[in-house]
């Protein structure tokens, strides 16, 4: 394979360099003015890059975790805190428990040869087809009157975990495939059930097929606003819902709510540089291999 | 020993048992109940065995409803462009981009940052470069003497912007597909054209695209399902307006349970999108299978021509 590079005419790094800046401009736009004071960011003749920064709006946002008494911060709002604090719960928990049941089954399909991969790859994709808003109305009914799960956590993470698993398990199904069955056999002979043939010794090989389908898991529940939006109380509200609740009101105050979505787009954005690899695969693996 | 066997056996149904029971609960039950749901003329604050079955009057209002045909043709005409531009954009990057470069791993996670945060972000950070007065695009525009534009006030410029905005997130998606297309296209074809003296203009349309067709397909499928689901990004920029010029029939859906509490007519509009994607994804299976039968046809052929 001719891996060494060659060499290319200017004009086609400069179309490189501008597809760089258009996609990554408005993130760092938004990371700018996540560090600017609202005076700044009306102030036509302050730069939209060069200015001098500040970290008020991160102690606005985050006020009620400092150690110190920001002397600008008045009245301190608690929303934004409690709500980071409730996306974590939900995003960490529906993720486990999303790749704990659906590594399990997963594992069922391909040892104990069920449904071919047709019928699961069949499921994924019908599930990708479902919009969240034609969840909306049934699962607010559902949680509400019949399950008593409205505001709750256990209901946010109950639908996330549901929405996520066909995905999870079709995923994991083709990493469970590549495991030597010598390997299970010889766990069996030495005395080991099937519990802890899957625990300890298929779970430690699969682990780069977990990272992966625990990013995409999580993602989605970190990202996700319609869902959480109907079923969450006052007290559980995810960071996406406090967003949208806070730009209806007419004087927006921009930095504090850049700062608000930085620290939202963070997570993402840090499993992408660490995980790109599994990410593109992950992506590619259902129009690619088909 | 009997035991065992029948632990044995009962072992795979202990390991799907979990995922099955959610499964039906979390969701094949919610999607039979919403089909259930749109015969109903049913608010919020009724329990559902309370609201009055109706039929399917709740569907001929639809039909009636000009607000609803409006918004019908605000998501065909979005999905059609949006995807339309991206398949362009990306392909023709991907067959710009397609060459030994340093650093092209890099370039790939840039280009996915877009997708990988959150659809409300997105919509606040291009609400904040729409903005009229404090927006990058007006402020740049007026600094050169030019009226500033109204992103997301004048009913043609904001579905302008929704698209811009889409355009911006989902284009990397096509270009990275098409790349891995591209990248494993046989090598003997391409070389064997550059032997016969085929030009660079000639190779793409004669060779790559042709055989990159069937992902490149199954890639528009994708992203137009997609496309049919946004509906966070376009309740950040402009939530629906001016008037009825953006708001797509998810976002119409959300809004008349939320804000307008017609459950049942919300259900009845989401049945009426599910049918719609349904359609488009009983397609894309349908051109799979008819693919597969095809290369599966030519591999018999030319297995018998080595005979």
């Amino acid at each position: 394979m001719a891996t060494q590079t060659e060499k290319q005419n200017p004009a086609f790094y400069a179309l490189i360099a501008a597809l760089v800046v258009m996609s990554v401009g408005p993130i760092a736009l938004m990371l700018a003015t996540s560090f600017k004071t609202n005076v700044d960011v009306y102030d036509a003749s302050v730069p939209a890059f060069f200015f001098s920064p500040t970290i008020k709006n991160y102690e606005t946002v985050l006020c009620n975790f400092l150690w110190y008494e920001a002397d600008h911060v008045d009245y301190c709002d608690p929303t934004f805190g409690r709500a980071l604090i409730n996306s974590l719960i939900v995003g960490l928990v529906s993720t486990g428990l999303t790749l704990t049941i659906g590594c399990m089954a997963a594992y069922a399909l391909v040892r104990f040869k069920f449904m071919g991969r047709g019928t699961v790859s069949m499921t994924t994709l019908l599930m990708r087809m479902v919009p969240p808003a034609v969840l909306l109305v049934p699962v607010f009914g559902i949680w509400t009157f019949q399950y008593g799960l409205d505001q709750t956590y256990a209901g946010i993470i109950l639908i996330y975990t549901a929405m996520n698993l066909p995905f999870v398990i079709w995923i994991l199904q083709s990493f469970i495939v590549q495991v030597p069955i010598q390997l299970e056999e010889a766990a069996r002979m030495d005395g080991a059930n099937p519990f802890q043939v899957f625990f300890l010794v298929v779970l430690p090989i699969i682990q780069p097929g977990l990272a992966a389908a625990a990013i995409f898991t999580f993602r989605i529940a970190w990202n996700e606003f319609l869902l959480a939006n109907a079923l969450s109380g006052r007290s559980t509200r995810t960071v996406p819902v406090t967003i949208v609740n806070s730009i209806t009101e007419y004087d927006i105050n921009w930095g504090v709510i850049m700062a608000t979505g930085m620290l939202l787009a963070i997570p993402p954005i840090l499993f992408t540089f660490v995980a790109s690899k599994q990410i593109i695969t992950g992506m590619t693996a259902g129009a690619v291999k088909g | 020993m009997s035991v065992a066997i029948k632990a044995n056996r009962l072992t795979p149904y202990m390991f799907l048992a979990p995922a099955g029971i959610i499964l039906i609960f979390a969701l094949l039950y919610p999607i039979g109940y919403m089909i259930y749901a749109s015969f109903l003329d049913w608010s919020p604050s009724q329990r559902i065995g309370q609201a009055e079955f109706i039929g399917f009057r709740n569907y001929v209002n639809l039909w009636g409803d000009e607000a609803f045909r409006e918004s019908f043709w605000v998501t065909i005409r979005f999905a059609a462009i949006v995807v339309t531009l991206e398949m362009f954009l990306g392909v023709g990057l991907a067959l710009l981009l397609d060459r030994n470069i340093k650093g092209m791993a890099v370039l790939r996670t840039v280009f996915i940052l877009p997708m990988m945060i959150a659809p409300i972000v997105v919509g606040l950070m291009w609400r904040y470069m729409y903005h009229p007065t404090v927006g990058i695009f007006n402020r740049t525009l007026k600094s050169f003497g030019f009226e500033g534009i109204p992103w997301l006030s004048d009913s043609t410029w904001s579905f302008i912007a929704i698209v811009i905005a889409d355009v911006w997130q989902w284009t990397p998606f096509i270009f990275i597909l098409a790349l891995a297309a591209m990248q494993s296209l046989p090598r003997s074809a391409l070389e064997a054209a550059e032997i016969d003296g085929a030009s660079e203009w000639q190779k793409i349309i004669l060779i790559k695209l042709p055989l990159m067709m069937p992902v490149l397909i199954v890639t528009l499928l994708l992203r137009l399902i997609d496309a049919f689901k946004v509906l966070e990004v376009i309740l950040v920029l402009t939530n629906g307006g001016p008037g009825l010029s953006t708001e797509i029939l998810a976002l119409r859906i959300f809004r008349t349970a939320q804000e307008f509490q017609e459950l049942g007519e919300a259900a009845a509009m989401s049945n009426l999108l599910l049918m719609m994607l349904m359609a488009i994804t009983i397609g894309m299976f349908a051109y799979s299978r008819v693919q597969e039968a095809r290369v599966a046809r030519q591999r018999a052929a030319a297995e018998k021509d080595d005979d």
